[in-house]
């Protein structure tokens, strides 16, 4: 009984951020990036963090990643204090950040090996590399270096990467932000499919109020900075699956769109520098 | 030997000034219709392969290839040239210093027999420059195995590139022969000595392009080696190594540029076989010639050595 109610608690708190504090220490004097930052994130939820640029979207993904550390507050996953990076919970970054150097299969291999060398033999590793470049389409340009493919391309392979490590976690930071609107729509639709076979939870940052109402179970949006916050979190209650030309026309769609500008261009505005 | 090199001059050197003003002009005329000429030949050329273009239906891609090299090479063609003239024009108005035509006859009576020994002091130029080959090469190779590493161990630590920076900016615009004195002091002879020279002119740019490729390594590749939780033996392989390799190559030709520079004035200094102190013979031998002809062989080699850096640099580079 008290186990199941653990479990259950942990489930409803698979991520979560407590009273996050951040404040940067710069030339020009500190900065309070963020304040008070509550969070609470479902096992197997797909959450987007949408918000006006310089809101300390990111700095939340990269505490949540640790690649940063808050100045005060407290982080977990799985029930775990989040210390520093770790193969459970994997980026999927802005710009790829794919190792020129390598072809697409060494580059999702090196995070392979990382995490499965100690356990499987070679040809597991192998087999598990073609395995997640295969869902994401691009099995015919694993020997191709990353500038030989396309952006859109690239960030296939970063996708891969990241889900190739069976994260308990995937972070994703503005992913399809640098792609045209063609490539990222027909990402985006990957995306939904691939999340819905993995089912792992899911954090990304946007700017793109589409791609958060259509990707989404739960949208945090968050408040200008400095000293920027949680200003509402919408849950997105939509069906699932989903088709982008369906819910075009979808009423509810609708509605939870203009929820999300509202808040961004009416509450929220950002004043054009 | 010596006698015969300045009777060889003298004829040149006496010359009165109208007939050596004469020939300056003869010589500026004689690049003239060359650089004149080469256009014009040029055009009668690309009529000739119309012609048979016409005649065999075929643009020729060969014939395409050769105009293309051929306009390709007369600039540094023509730069030669000027050198050329300029060379005999002021060989004309002094004294004593040869001429391209008696330089190029003592070249060739140099070059046919490069390897052979009379006896210690007296050897081909081909052992000449092999032994000083020889010494940059050891030189180099030891700056190279201490100054690579270093330079990753500089990049890669704060703390390491503070506390080597006064050191490194206080030695590094010392004069490579300054160090000479301390060498023969430490290695009581002059080979090593020379070597001792390279090595510690040849160390800085090593150490300081590899430091700085190490440091500028984008932070997103840095971060994926975090979020992957690599070993730090993966980060220098996968990661740091690949993206510093340009920046080490470049340290490299610097290096091996300098060390060549320096080999020369250490060996003017420490003696032996080596075409530094060749050259020095030399000019106690008032052989003038041969001192040109050692400059043209000290740019030739070095040319070469950075020729061959650039392939190597290529070979490993990743774009």
């Amino acid at each position: 009984m008290e186990k199941a109610h653990t479990a259950k608690v942990l489930d409803e708190r698979y991520v979560m951020l407590e009273n996050i504090n951040m404040t940067f220490v710069t030339n020009k004097g500190t900065f309070e990036a963020l304040k008070d930052v509550n969070l609470n994130i479902k096992e197997g939820e797909f959450v987007s963090i949408i918000g006006h640029s310089g809101c300390g979207k990111s700095t939340v993904l990269n505490m949540i990643a640790g690649l940063l550390t808050p100045t005060s507050g407290n982080l977990f996953c799985a029930g775990r204090e989040i210390a520093k990076p770790g193969p459970e919970r994997a980026v999927v970054f802005q710009n790829h950040s794919l190792l020129p150097w390598l072809t697409c299969f060494e580059n999702v291999y090196l995070a392979v090996d990382r995490v499965f060398g100690s356990k499987e033999d070679k040809a597991q590793l192998n087999a598990r590399t073609k395995a997640a470049l295969e869902l994401v389409g691009l099995s015919h340009a694993t020997d191709k270096r990353p500038n030989e493919i396309s952006g859109g391309m690239k960030q296939r392979v970063g996708i891969a990467r990241a889900l190739a490590m069976e994260p308990k976690v995937l972070l994703l930071d503005e992913p399809f932000g640098a792609l045209d609107a063609l490539t990222r729509a027909g990402l985006q639709d990957e995306l939904m499919n691939i999340m819905a076979k993995s089912g792992c939870t899911a954090i990304m940052v946007t700017h793109d109020v589409d791609e958060a109402v259509l990707l989404s179970d739960k949208i945090v949006m968050m408040t200008n900075g400095p000293a920027a916050t949680i200003g509402e979190v919408l849950p997105v209650d939509l069906a699932r699956p989903r088709k982008r030309l369906e819910l075009a026309e979808d009423t509810h769609y609708n509605h939870l769109r203009s929820e999300v500008l509202t808040f961004l261009y009416a509450r929220h505005a950002k004043k054009v520098a | 030997m010596t006698t015969l090199s300045i009777n060889s001059t003298l004829p040149t050197a006496d010359n009165n000034a109208e007939k050596s003003v004469e020939s300056m002009a003869s010589s500026v005329d004689a690049t003239k219709p060359v650089a004149a000429a080469t256009p014009a030949a040029n055009t009668d050329y690309t009529a000739a392969s119309a012609n048979k273009a016409l005649t065999s239906q075929k643009p020729s891609a060969f014939n395409k290839s050769m105009r293309q090299f051929f306009a390709w090479m007369i600039p540094p063609l023509m730069g030669l040239g000027l050198l050329i003239a300029v060379w005999t024009l002021i060989s004309h108005q002094s004294q004593g210093l040869p001429g391209p035509v008696s330089t190029f006859k003592a070249a060739v009576i140099l070059f046919s027999d490069p390897f052979y020994i009379n006896n210690p002091n007296d050897m081909g130029i081909g052992w000449n420059i092999l032994n000083s080959l020889q010494r940059v090469a050891t030189g180099f190779g030891m700056a190279a195995l201490v100054g690579i590493p270093l330079g990753f161990i500089i990049g890669r630590y704060e703390f390491m590139s503070r506390m080597t920076a006064p050191i490194i900016s206080l030695l590094r615009p010392v004069s490579p022969l300054a160090w000479l004195p301390i060498g023969l002091l430490v290695f009581k002879a002059a080979d090593p000595a020379a070597i001792w020279v390279i090595f510690i002119s040849a160390i800085w740019p090593m150490i300081i392009n590899t430091a700085v490729g190490v440091s500028k390594v984008p932070q997103d590749y840095m971060n994926v080696a975090k979020v992957l939780n690599l070993s730090e033996w993966k980060v220098v392989t996968k990661i740091l190594f690949p993206y510093v390799l340009p920046y080490m190559m470049t340290g490299v030709r610097l290096s091996i540029g300098v060390a060549w520079l320096v080999i020369v004035a250490a060996e003017m200094l420490t003696g032996g076989v080596g075409i530094g102190f060749w050259v020095w013979d030399e000019w106690n031998n008032l052989n003038v010639e041969h001192i040109i002809i050692a400059i043209v062989i000290v740019g030739v080699v070095g040319l070469l050595l950075e020729q061959f850096l650039i392939q190597i640099a290529k070979r490993f580079s990743y774009e």
